[in-house]
């Protein structure tokens, strides 16, 4: 880990403001993440900002739903009766997240922050666009069994590592900023941004913005929602395809659908075409199985994770039986 | 206390690790101890130059080690130690991650951060980094186990009525102990004392003392708990060597502790296996062939065999026999011993074609090994005593394999796709010399000192146990020391013969001391019962203080007359999810005669831990070289993935009673690394139990049953 | 930067407010926004890069360290404490062998920075026995061999306490999931399950 200094912020506009002083300075909250990734020397921040005293830990209802801070820890989210009963797909995303540990220290702010975990980026020997543009993607034709099939580019084909963002993504999550110019909200569909041709590139976010919540709009969707994780392990591992599925059915109809992917993309994936070939149509067997094949539409192998797609197609289909009562 | 060998003590040392009081190699503090820190190539052939003048001027960096400036040694290859290692002799990389420097410095976090600040630029040499793309060859190494014929099993097979014929592939592994490497080395003078994460110390002294050209009585290597081994640290690797010449290098104890992507380099793994295994047999299902043939990897420097067809010549009977062993060499660091090596990858291969024979001639799995037993080793050796039958009808019935309904996708639970699954094992008994001292003190109780090392198996209790059951004292009245080299010598920990070797060095120790006893009690036996009381007022009448006795206990020659190994049956029980792919391991049952049991509790411990690593085998563990570079992509345990808590089932381990008088002086086989042979076949039949396919490369990830 | 200038403005920055920057907390949202704002005047004084000074809390014993900000409590406890019950398997959060708990709550210390948990209560397993009396978790993987090599096992321990406190291990498969942040490489799970249910009480 290279030496750095250290502050505590009590507020928010210090801990901004010494962000905005120094290019290389970086908030840690949770330090899952970043502290992982200074060890590796992928992270060499010449500052920390230690935000973990400003007062963003609540969560509370609202007229609209319910509003975590962006420092609210992992574990206190899935616990929240609140969550379980109104976001099933966001506490189950949470509780099948790294471990219990991990859970006590990460934030979700943080975790809507956290950076691939391609081998490639986090091996500083290595070629990565992300982390050293300009020095190509070794994951293309190297060891590319988690990497994303869709989404991504000849810069880089990582995957997004979160769960929780997946599942936020399937309740039409809104991320709470504050920048220079003031407060700001962030639909999370559009806060993660696809490599393109600036893979370093991750986030909507300009230095210096601090994410103070994210704010859960209450549905019937959301409500009756479930988030899928498959993996090799039975626990404590990232996923290899995770589906956040929500539906709201009346009358035997899809009156509202989100399916969200992760583990396939370098950010959390919407399948719109999927929501599509859901909405309006009759709850059963046959619809589910036309979405999930609308949801690899452009999917895209490079050899050892080709086997993603068929994946994904079974996965998205078992989330959907489980969420549209078929199972 | 007789009856105190083969009860379920609690381990002796259990309470220092419960309180975390046992001090593991990395927490020996020494005045004036610095860190070491490795740094490692990052290519697999070619040669480095090494720029360390930004790590030198760094804040706290005390040397920066490089072959310019480092000790001359003897790197082996030519008769020091047992492995060629490269430590800073010349600018020769010859696989990924080798150590092209060390730094100094006076904190860790200082060491971590110069040695980022190392910059190395390689000249790069062809490296061969594909399996497929390295030449076979015959090894010189392995003597009379590289290849073996019995018969004409080629013209055998072609004339079988029922004939199965497989490649079977076992992929890269890394041991990944808890604990990872660790050497703490202090020079006084010319005597050097190593503390060293190592399965043997006597091993280790030996092969310092070569590298360094020493005398073996100059050097001292201390093991008292090291924390997990499973054959990886059964050698002396670079670091080890490394802390010793920075230590010289600086004049101050020097500590080096690997990280875990550092554990991926220098430090050995389970070679690459490719294996065709051919099995001809009659309508019967009696094997009139076995064919096994192996292709490994080793290193382009070094050679390791392990002896992966061996078990095709004592499982089970044949008239025509063929195992041949062949190596490739990569641009790779040298393979080692890993839990049963050899038969944890050969057991892999023969149980599963096993499992397509019984499929083929529609004999019941269980009933086709039964039906194969034999009484005679494949050179026509009896078997000391052997368990497979016993092994294979308790623990089918404990499992209920009767339940099974044979056909292929036949059982579900839900949506979930069923599969029981069953394969034999067996292990070689080994037993090399080992020397004890038992001695009794002035009030009676007991210390017993041997430099054999308790990696995790129980070693500790087992020993005090043997010891304390022939002075008649309860264990809590024995003390124990172990690993340290200057106490008296003991094989490695590993072969699972540490037990039967050190053992049997303490048993007899122990008799001499009871017999000097008895001596002072002129033959009254009745003197020494009531523990250590009865024992110090015996002392005390006859004016004596303390008591020795000691040992050299060495194999004997039944081991010419006698096949020894340990035999047993492994039962497996899955849920395959038939859309998603994913495999869960359910129920696991294992049956073993291995010989006398020590220690009820302990013994059962390392079964349940063979299933465990059997687990891991089977469907999960994989390292995965990037083949461009021959870097290794897998290298922490996030992406090299070892079985968590909830990826294993109530595992129920039977002891099956077997009682052995050829093998040695306490009637063990050792019990370390049976439990994982068979396993992953175990798993993989279950597997295609339940689901129909047939898989012959570990591990059973999702994309292999998704298509 | 002039460390010694900041600092004094800082002070008297939170001189002036003494009782609202004591208040500012979860729940007081317009308390906090003032403190922001008279705040927002400050620059944030920085420590380090070389030695500060840091407080830890370890077993109900206060130490007082000089270290770089850089270093992790599990180095801290490590090699500057001498407390190696906690130990380094991966460094990395990917095996839980460095579980530690703060303010009662388990964590992996590898991935805290010590200077972060000052003030806070950290227990190890050093911690854990009272006097020779071992904690009923540590007497019960002592009775159920719930570890062969040891190496995890003060991990292990501790997060089974924790995980009794969180009141989740409620039967047999969710004492292996609230588990499963501990890697024991040499497979005694089934044991460390026997015990962890066994202090539950739980019949096995």
């Amino acid at each position: 880990m290279n030496a750095f200094r250290y502050a505590q912020a009590r507020d928010a506009a210090s801990a901004m403001a010494a962000l905005a002083a120094d290019p290389r300075a970086r908030y840690i909250a949770g330090g899952t993440n970043v502290v992982d990734l200074m060890k590796e020397g992928v992270e060499r921040p010449s500052l920390l900002v230690d935000i973990t005293q400003l007062p963003l830990r609540g969560i509370d209802r609202t007229a609209t739903g319910v509003r975590v801070g962006a420092l609210a820890l992992m574990s206190d989210v899935a616990d929240h009766p609140a969550i379980a009963r109104d976001y099933p797909v966001v506490a189950q995303a949470l509780l099948a997240s790294a471990s219990p540990q991990l859970r006590n220290m990460a934030t979700i702010g943080g975790n809507l922050m956290q950076r691939t975990r391609c081998a490639y980026f986090r091996d500083v020997s290595q070629h990565c666009n992300k982390r050293a543009p300009g020095t190509g993607c070794a994951a293309i034709s190297g060891v590319n069994r988690r990497h994303a099939v869709v989404g991504g580019s000849e810069q880089c084909i990582c995957t997004h590592a979160s769960d929780l963002a997946v599942a936020l993504l399937s309740v039409d999550a809104i991320v709470h900023v504050r920048g220079r110019a003031g407060e700001r909200t962030v639909p999370l569909e559009r806060f993660h941004v696809l490599p393109g041709s600036t893979p370093q590139r991750e986030t909507v976010l300009e230095h210096g913005d601090l994410i103070t919540a994210v704010e859960l709009p209450a549905s019937a969707a959301a409500r009756n929602s479930y988030y899928l994780k498959v993996r090799d392990r039975a626990s404590y591992e990232f996923a290899l395809v995770s589906v956040a599925a929500a539906l709201n059915v009346a009358g035997g109809r899809i009156r509202a659908a989100r399916v969200a992917l992760g583990g396939v993309a370098p950010t959390p994936w919407r399948a719109h075409a999927a929501e599509a070939a859901l909405l309006g149509r009759p709850a059963t067997g046959g619809t589910f199985a036309a979405a999930a094949e609308a949801a690899t539409r452009g999917m895209k192998g490079y050899g050892q994770n080709d086997f993603k797609i068929v994946l994904v197609r079974r996965a998205v289909n078992r989330a959907l039986q489980h969420v549209g009562a078929i199972a | 206390m007789s009856g105190l060998v083969g009860a379920p003590v609690d381990r002796v040392d259990g309470r220092l690790k419960v309180t975390g009081a046992a001090k593991y190699s990395a927490e020996i503090a020494l005045p004036g101890l610095v860190y070491g820190v490795m740094v490692l190539s990052t290519t697999a052939s070619g040669t480095s130059q090494v720029d360390a003048d930004a790590a030198r001027r760094a804040p706290g960096v005390i040397a920066v080690m490089t072959p310019q400036n480092a000790p001359r040694v003897d790197s082996g290859g030519n008769g020091a130690g047992d492995r060629t290692l490269m430590v800073l002799q010349d600018e020769v990389v010859r696989y990924d991650r080798q150590p092209v420097a060390v730094v100094v410095a006076d904190t860790f976090e200082r060491a971590t951060d110069a040695a980022a600040m190392v910059r190395v630029r390689y000249a790069a040499a062809p490296a061969v980094t594909r399996f497929d793309a390295a030449a076979e060859y015959k090894p010189a190494s392995g003597g009379r186990d590289v290849d073996k014929h019995k018969g004409d099993a080629a013209a055998a097979l072609a004339q079988a009525a029922v004939k199965v014929d497989g490649t079977y592939i076992v992929p890269v592994e890394h041991h990944n102990p808890m604990e990872p490497h660790a050497t703490v080395a202090q020079w006084d003078g010319d005597q050097l004392t190593v503390y060293e994460s190592t399965q043997g110390v006597i091993n280790a002294r030996r092969t310092l003392a070569q590298t360094f050209g020493i005398p073996t009585a100059s050097v001292r290597v201390v093991s008292k708990f090291i924390g997990g081994g499973f054959g990886g640290k059964g050698s002396v690797w670079p670091h080890a060597v490394l802390a010793a010449m920075a230590a010289k290098l600086v004049n101050r104890p020097v500590k080096i502790v690997l990280s875990r992507p550092q554990m991926f380099g220098s430090v050995g793994f389970r070679p690459q296996t490719v294996q065709r295994v051919a099995l001809g047999a009659g309508s019967d299902g009696r094997l009139s062939a076995i064919i096994h043939e192996t292709s490994a990897q080793t290193s382009v420097f070094d050679e390791f065999m392990a002896g992966t067809g061996a078990i095709s010549a004592v499982l089970y009977g044949t008239p025509n026999l063929t195992i041949t062993h062949r190596l490739r060499r990569l641009n790779t660091s040298t393979p080692t011993f890993m839990r049963a090596p050899g038969e944890a990858c050969g057991s892999f291969a023969l149980e599963s074609a096993m499992d397509e024979l019984a499929y083929a001639t529609g004999i019941d799995p269980v009933e086709l090994r039964l039906r194969n037993d034999t009484q005679v080793d494949a050179d026509g050796k009896p078997f000391s005593s052997r368990a497979l039958r016993e092994a294979l009808r308790q623990g089918a019935e404990r499992f209920g394999w009767s339940r099974r309904d044979p056909r292929p996708r036949s059982m579900r639970d839900g949506r979930l796709l069923v599969g029981m699954g069953v394969a034999a094992a067996s292990y070689p008994t080994h037993r090399s010399a080992a020397s004890a001292l038992v001695r009794v003190n002035a009030d009676g109780t007991a210390l017993v000192q041997s430099s054999g090392v308790d990696i995790g198996t129980g070693a500790y209790t087992v020993f005090t146990q043997i010891a304390a059951e022939q002075l008649g004292l309860p264990v809590e009245q024995v003390r124990i020391e172990l690993g340290d080299s200057a106490f008296p010598a003991a094989p490695n920990a590993g072969g699972s013969q540490l037990t039967a070797s050190a053992g049997s060095a303490i048993k007899l120790a122990a008799l001499d001391a009871r017999a000097k006893l008895l001596a002072l009690a002129r033959g009254d036996a009745s003197a020494l019962i009531g523990g250590a009381a009865a024992i110090a007022a015996l002392m005390r009448t006859g004016g004596v203080e303390t008591i020795e006795g000691r040992s050299d206990a060495k194999p004997g020659d039944d081991a010419q007359k006698y096949a020894m190994h340990s035999f047993g049956a492994q039962f497996a029980e899955v849920r395959v999810d038939p859309d998603l792919g994913t495999v869960r391991v359910v129920r696991f049952v294992n049956a073993f005669g291995a010989g006398r049991i020590l220690n009820e509790k302990t013994a059962r411990s390392q079964y349940i831990g063979g299933a465990v690593w059997g687990i891991g085998m089977a469907l999960l563990e994989h390292t995965r070289y990037d083949e461009r570079s021959g870097r290794i992509m897998t290298a922490n345990l996030a992406e090299y993935l070892v079985p968590v808590n909830a990826d294993v089932p109530a595992i129920e381990p039977i002891i099956i009673p077997e009682d052995d008088p050829h093998v040695n002086e306490i009637g063990v086989k050792g019990i370390g690394e049976i439990g994982i042979v068979g396993a992953a076949a175990a798993i993989a039949n279950a597997v295609y139990h339940a689901t129909g396919k047939r898989v012959r490369d570990l591990p059973i990830t999702p994309e292999k049953l998704l298509a | 930067m002039d460390v010694g200038k900041v600092t004094r403005r800082r002070f008297l920055v939170r001189a002036a407010l003494p009782t609202i920057a004591a208040g500012v907390g979860i729940g007081s949202p317009r308390l906090c926004a003032l403190a922001q704002a008279a705040a927002s005047v400050s620059v944030l004084p920085a420590s380090g890069p070389g030695p500060m000074p840091v407080t830890l809390n370890v077993n109900g014993r206060a130490h007082e360290l000089r270290i770089e900000p850089r270093v992790t409590l599990l180095d801290a406890l490590r090699e500057r404490l001498a407390l190696t019950g906690t130990k380094k398997g991966c460094d990395q959060g990917t095996c839980g062998a460095c579980t530690v708990l703060v303010d009662g709550r388990r964590v992996n210390a590898c991935l805290t920075l010590a200077v972060m948990v000052q003030r806070k209560a950290i227990t190890t397993i050093e911690g854990l026995a009272d006097g020779d009396q071992l904690h009923p978790m540590q007497a019960a993987f002592l009775a159920h061999d719930g570890f062969q090599c040891g190496y995890c096992t003060p991990g292990q321990i501790l997060s089974a306490v924790a995980l009794l406190a969180e009141k989740r291990a409620t039967d047999e498969a969710s004492v292996r999931e609230w588990m499963s942040g501990n890697i024991c490489r040499c497979g005694a799970y089934p044991n460390i399950v026997a015990a962890v249910r066994s202090v539950a009480g739980q019949p096995s």
